[in-house]
């Protein structure tokens, strides 16, 4: 009585053609990143080691470690992080909690879109004509890390805004129905349940502007330099533009040492992505409304 | 003893009026703050275009010839004897990898996208979403390596060419670099679809794949659209991946293996080496007005179809 047609067996077999099809694409999109993962680890693994991480490069970039560039990475990244956290949190509570869906609202949307959605190297021409010339910041880790910090400032502002929405309407009305301004529901109630999804956008943040390497170039990050930075006024090497420069830029390089730069810092920056993810799941894991 | 209690009592009110106003200036202030956080965005996009067209302002007003600089191939900023300014090879370079770029990501981007949404579940899926999550995550100056250091080599063995640093590379590494993006934004919008409406088309007896086909890929229409638009900003917007991959000489590519060279490496490329204020310098930075103003069209675009979206 229910057999199956000519017309069911046909949509089944194309049924399974695409599901097999559209698989197989998925497969091809993921197993090259694979394989090229897989070759840096492979080439980029025995160069690794206590002396590559904490020692500075020797023989004009050919020989020696990274420390100057990871320690100028890692400063970029927090001085950024110092100018935008703030910021784009402060810009996610008013876009959350105060801001009515009107013509400045989109407006503002559309700006952070756009932020998002300049190209890199745009931000730099920004970052140069802005902090470097106009606020006469110099080439410099201020004038970076702010750089930095304008073109990453969507992270943080999207992520918050999500984990302060997620946040029930239920829980702010009974903090207000208790004679609470404002701001004290936001501090007591809202922020104390969001803290969590605000941490997994900073964290992106960070994974995002560690890897940056554009808008750096001609704000704040050198070569080459022999000194470690002394202050924010000074200049800083990177790691990311340190790949772009023992990769492009300087002849007789051993094949292997550029693989082991690239090896670090996208293993830094997977690591973030990583802790961010794991950090997301958890709080799906624990969330009771 | 009473007169004391009595005393008390208009002093605990006058302390509760204090506290009162405090709350309240706090949070007036408070308001004033995340209102200043929230139009940064918008100060920032207004300064970004005052400030580059600060610097490139004087180009505009004095070399600046639209005929050569938009239609003239040839890109002599630094010539002896006569400077041209011309940008025509320049979008050609970008144009040329962002399309094939497209090309490589639109369908895997889409087709995974559909897969992880429609196809799989559980276990799998959360997989899948973890892994692109990360793919997209990888650093331009990185993928820029890897055409340099791991594509460059396949291509000039497989194509038996004598320069693997082209059109071919650049897009292919701009492809792999642009779908991750391109597959959650198209996740998320395939996800948006109602699932009565899947529902409904099961109940009339349609076939998964009849039902994506025929329901879910139209509702989802202008999500998926946005994905590709993004891709393209994306892609045109590109700058240590191009830089590296394409092999940087000025070219109108007749094939996927010449050497190319876009708009956003030659502002890189060329931007530690000019002088400040000069005509060169503010070419570049011309240059850098024109990304702008394509990039925020693109943004603007894709922000409005998605919307169209949600209101229908």
């Amino acid at each position: 009585m229910f057999e199956a047609t000519r017309l069911n067996q046909r949509n089944d077999t194309r049924q399974k053609l695409f599901r097999f099809g559209l698989g197989t694409m998925t497969g091809l999109l993921i197993l090259p990143v694979v394989l090229i993962l897989g070759t840096l680890i492979y080439k980029g693994a025995p160069v690794i080691s206590f002396e590559f991480l904490f020692t500075g490069p020797t023989k004009g970039m050919t020989a020696g470690g990274i420390f100057p560039a990871l320690l100028g990475t890692i400063l970029l990244v927090v001085v950024a992080l110092l100018a935008s956290v703030p910021l784009g949190i402060a810009a996610a509570i008013y876009l959350s909690e105060y801001a009515s869906d009107n013509w400045f609202t989109r407006a503002i949307n559309l700006a952070i879109i756009n932020l998002a959605g300049v190209p890199s190297i745009v931000h730099a021409l920004f970052g140069v004509g802005a902090f470097v010339i106009f606020f006469q910041f110099g080439t410099s880790i201020l004038a970076a890390s702010l750089t930095l910090a304008i073109m990453t400032l969507p992270v943080v502002i999207v992520a918050t805004r999500e984990s302060l929405q997620a946040v029930p309407m239920a829980f702010r009305e009974a903090c207000w129905n208790m004679g609470a301004t404002r701001w004290q529901t936001i501090r007591r109630v809202v922020l104390p349940n969001a803290i969590t999804g605000i941490l997994t956008g900073v964290i992106l943040e960070v994974s995002r502007t560690a890897g940056e390497t554009a808008p750096i170039m001609f704000t704040g990050a050198a070569f080459f330099l022999p000194l470690l930075p002394q202050d924010v006024f000074d200049q800083t090497m990177a790691l990311s533009l340190h790949l772009f420069v023992v990769s492009t830029q300087v002849p007789g390089m051993p094949e292997n040492l550029p693989f082991g730069v690239a090896l670090v810092l996208i293993s830094m920056v997977l690591l973030m992505n990583s802790l961010s993810i794991a950090l997301r799941m958890y709080l799906r894991g624990k969330k009771k409304w | 003893m009473e007169t004391k209690t009595s005393a008390k009592v208009p002093a605990g009110i006058d302390a509760s009026f204090d506290q009162l106003n405090r709350d309240w200036y706090i949070d007036k202030v408070v308001q004033v703050l995340v209102f200043i956080g929230g139009i940064s965005a918008i100060v920032f996009i207004i300064g970004i275009f005052v400030f580059i067209s600060k610097e490139g302002y004087g180009f505009l007003v004095g070399e600046f010839n639209f005929k050569e600089f938009f239609f003239s191939p040839n890109w002599r900023p630094t010539s002896e004897s006569k400077e041209t300014f011309g940008i025509l090879a320049l979008i050609a370079g970008t144009a040329s990898v962002t399309g094939l770029a497209m090309l490589v990501a639109i369908p895997f981007s889409l087709g995974t996208a559909i897969f992880i949404a429609e196809f799989s579940s559980g276990k799998t899926r959360e997989f899948l979403k973890i892994t692109v999550e990360l793919l997209a995550a990888i650093p331009s100056v990185v993928w820029g390596f890897i055409g340099l250091a791991i594509m460059n080599p396949i291509i000039i063995q497989t194509f038996n060419v004598p320069v693997g640093l082209n059109v071919l590379n650049a897009g292919i590494i701009l492809g792999l670099m642009a779908a991750p993006i391109m597959t959650s934004i198209a996740e998320d919008a395939l996800k948006a679809v109602p699932d009565r409406y899947r529902e409904a088309a099961e109940a009339m007896g349609a076939t998964r794949w009849q039902v994506i086909y025929k329901v879910v890929l139209p509702a989802a229409k202008n999500g998926l659209l946005g994905a590709v638009l993004l891709g393209v900003g994306r892609g045109f917007g590109e700058t240590m991946a191009v830089l590296m991959a394409t092999g940087h000489s000025i070219n109108i590519p007749t094939s996927v293996f010449d050497s190319v060279r876009a708009l956003t490496a030659t502002i890189a490329a060329e931007l530690g080496e000019t002088a400040a204020g000069s005509p060169h310098y503010q070419a570049l930075f011309t240059i850098g007005i024109f990304l702008f103003v394509i990039t925020f069209i693109i943004n603007l675009v894709a922000d409005l179809v998605v919307r169209g979206v949600r209101k229908g």
